[in-house]
């Protein structure tokens, strides 16, 4: 029989050995997958590694998979702190795309202010759509992982319905697509790149400032009270739900954010939810986990997942695999970290 | 009167799948453990069970009988799975069911590309499949209910703790309960895969694993009153293609209702204390000597 023998304060160095053994471990197994598909994993390995990090149009792609992913992965890192599961970023990305879109398509607002309120309008409606799961939680004790899934199908369909129905582009006959918003509602990228820059910056200023909530302002102090022990939060005079209220905003906001930076960035238009969209939501609950909970090191674990997404990018192109290749990238991975926790926590003993 | 028939009759082929599937996970829930990830645990026994209901695509090459085995066998398999990380490894359960739903879409998705587009030939009847569910249904009301068997495995998700004293065995019960679950869902799977759309299609589950979970909280983990959630369940998914187009509503309007009915249901159910009814240790792994 194996045991587990608790250490007290797990050091820095095993937290990163065996995360990193984690990520190899998932890797195997995420290659043995492929194996059963047809595929062979080392092919497919080189070719993610080639079309990604081995010349600057890689790195771009990464870059640009990576910008949502930072951004919605600081707000979960808040709201898995105050263990508030939340699954609806991919929701809340679309709703903070469609308030760009009927920003950028429907208001006369002049030019200078128009991206500003687009982000503006963005984080709001984001961060509302978050609200709904939070206010059902604290009310009515309803599992916000429950309700936050249901509200990216409901987010999906509000959208298609936008884009299939009043808000259908006047020119475009088949299709179901907006017009195309305006020059000056479309982000600058960086030159030669999809990676619109103002998101990108808006991502790491957010990295910083919410590190720097989390650890030193007394609104971060009680966020991490009333996410490890409510009771405790609640004799100690601090509103759990009003904190909760405020991180969903702050999660769903972020992410509604990635969804502006996604439509007036690349696409600058309203589109189909899965052109927007390919599982960001998902795949940014990894980034969250991987920063176990610090917005700053989601600068690290970011990118490193827009490896994984670009890399399937390539992997669907060149290998002519099926999209849901990134479905099995998070769930291994996702799998393989949790498993691992117990072994950051614990000793491994053999033996009684 | 017809209609009204014919709605009843679509609704139970629509409910079945979620009735043996939420009844899978009323099982392992009233056991403490939770799995959220039905959906892929679904997906991969629709494509376990068409694959080999299917064979090599010639008539006689497959088996429907050995399809549902397959099927039941690749759900167990994957909760399985989850019951290790979650029971053994002590993991987060609803991230691991999460993770587990990822990982089923995805594997299903990627194994199950050649199959995609190839009609299954001598689909089977449904009705063994929804009365089968129904009686199962009733059984199992019976058996958590009425025999010590069934008081067992609720005493391990009630207080796991006094179980423990009592010499039972609470990780092993609740690696079974778990591996039960599993076992439905990928039979759940195998009734849309084989008997309600006889082929493979990628996304086939279509969200329904999800609203199963949400069923067994709505039922109040009642065996019997998952009967008449997935009866309703059933009759809002025929409502959805009935009105369809017919009305000034929207279409994306019914694809969404099932969803946000879920919602809706959850915030009935919690507007009148049904969480109250959950079991008592529902998410928390068991460690002897610990509260």
């Amino acid at each position: 029989m194996i045991r587990f023998v608790p250490i007290a304060d797990p050091p820095r160095g095993r937290v990163i050995w065996v995360t990193l053994a984690a990520l190899v471990f998932a890797l195997v197994v995420a290659g043995l997958i492929f194996l059963a598909a047809g595929t062979n994993p080392f092919e497919a390995y080189s070719a993610m590694l080639q079309g990604t990090v081995s010349d600057w149009s890689g790195w771009s792609e990464v870059l640009r998979r990576g910008t949502p992913l930072l951004l919605i992965g600081i707000g979960l890192t808040l709201a898995f702190r105050a263990q508030f599961f939340n699954i609806g970023a991919e929701g809340q990305l679309l709703l903070g795309a469609i308030a760009a879109g009927g920003i950028a398509l429907f208001t006369p607002l002049p030019p200078l202010v128009m991206l500003p309120a687009m982000f503006v309008g963005g984080a709001l409606a984001g961060g509302l759509w978050a609200l709904i799961a939070a206010f059902l939680k604290t009310r009515l004790r309803v599992n916000e992982i429950l309700t936050t899934l249901m509200l990216n199908y409901v987010a999906t369909y509000l959208l298609i319905y936008l884009i299939n129905g009043p808000w259908k582009g006047k020119n475009v006959r088949g299709f179901i697509y907006s017009d195309d918003f305006p020059d000056f509602a479309q982000l600058p990228t960086l030159p030669g790149t999809q990676v619109g820059w103002p998101t990108l910056l808006l991502g790491v200023l957010l990295a910083v400032g919410l590190q720097w909530f989390l650890g030193r302002s007394t609104g971060g102090y009680e966020l991490r009270v009333a996410g490890e022990n409510p009771e405790a939060a609640r004799y100690a005079g601090i509103s759990v739900s009003s904190v909760l209220f405020k991180m969903a905003m702050v999660t769903g906001g972020a992410a509604g954010l990635a969804g502006v930076g996604e439509v007036a960035g690349i696409h600058h238009k309203l589109l189909e939810p899965s052109q927007i969209s390919s599982g960001y939501g998902f795949t940014a609950v990894i980034v969250a986990w991987l920063a176990r909970g610090n917005p700053l090191l989601c600068l690290i674990t970011a990118p490193l997942m827009g490896i994984i997404l670009a890399g399937g990018d390539v992997l669907k192109i060149n290998l002519n695999l099926p999209f849901r290749i990134t479905d099995v990238f998070s769930g291994v991975i996702l799998m393989s970290l949790i498993a691992s926790e117990i072994f950051v926590k614990n000793r491994v003993k053999w033996g009684k | 009167m017809d209609e009204l028939l014919n709605a009843l009759l679509r609704a139970l082929a629509f409910g079945t799948p979620l009735l043996l599937a939420s009844l899978g996970a009323v099982i392992n829930e009233r056991a403490g453990v939770v799995n959220l990830g039905v959906e892929g645990m679904m997906a991969l026994g629709a494509l376990a069970g068409f694959a080999v209901a299917y064979g090599d695509g010639s008539p006689g090459s497959g088996s429907i009988a050995l399809g549902i085995v397959a099927a039941m066998a690749a759900g167990g398999l994957a909760a399985l799975l989850h019951a290790f990380i979650t029971i053994t490894l002590r993991a987060n359960q609803f991230v691991s069911g999460l993770s587990l739903t990822l990982l089923g879409l995805g594997v299903a998705g990627l194994l199950g590309k050649k199959y995609e587009g190839f009609p299954l030939f001598g689909q089977p009847n449904q009705w063994p499949f929804t009365i089968g569910a129904i009686v199962l249904a009733l059984l199992l009301a019976f058996w958590l209910t009425s025999t010590r068997a069934g008081l067992t495995l609720r005493s391990v998700g009630e207080n796991p703790a006094a179980a423990d004293v009592l010499g039972l065995n609470v990780n092993l019960i609740r690696y079974g309960a778990v591996a039960f679950g599993g076992a439905l869902a990928g039979l759940a799977g195998a009734y849309l895969s084989l008997v309600y759309r006889p082929s493979w299609t990628d996304g086939m589950t279509a969200g329904l694993g999800w609203i199963a979970v949400a069923l067994v909280i709505f039922v109040g983990w009642n065996p019997l009153r998952a009967i008449f959630g997935s009866v309703f369940f059933g009759l809002l998914y025929y409502l959805q293609f009935r009105l369809q187009g017919k009305t000034f509503i929207p279409t994306e309007f019914f694809a969404a209702m099932p969803y946000l009915l879920v919602i809706v249901v959850l915030a009935f159910a919690g507007l009148r204390g049904q969480q109250g009814a959950a079991p008592e240790a529902l998410g928390r792994p068991y460690t002897r000597g610990e509260r």
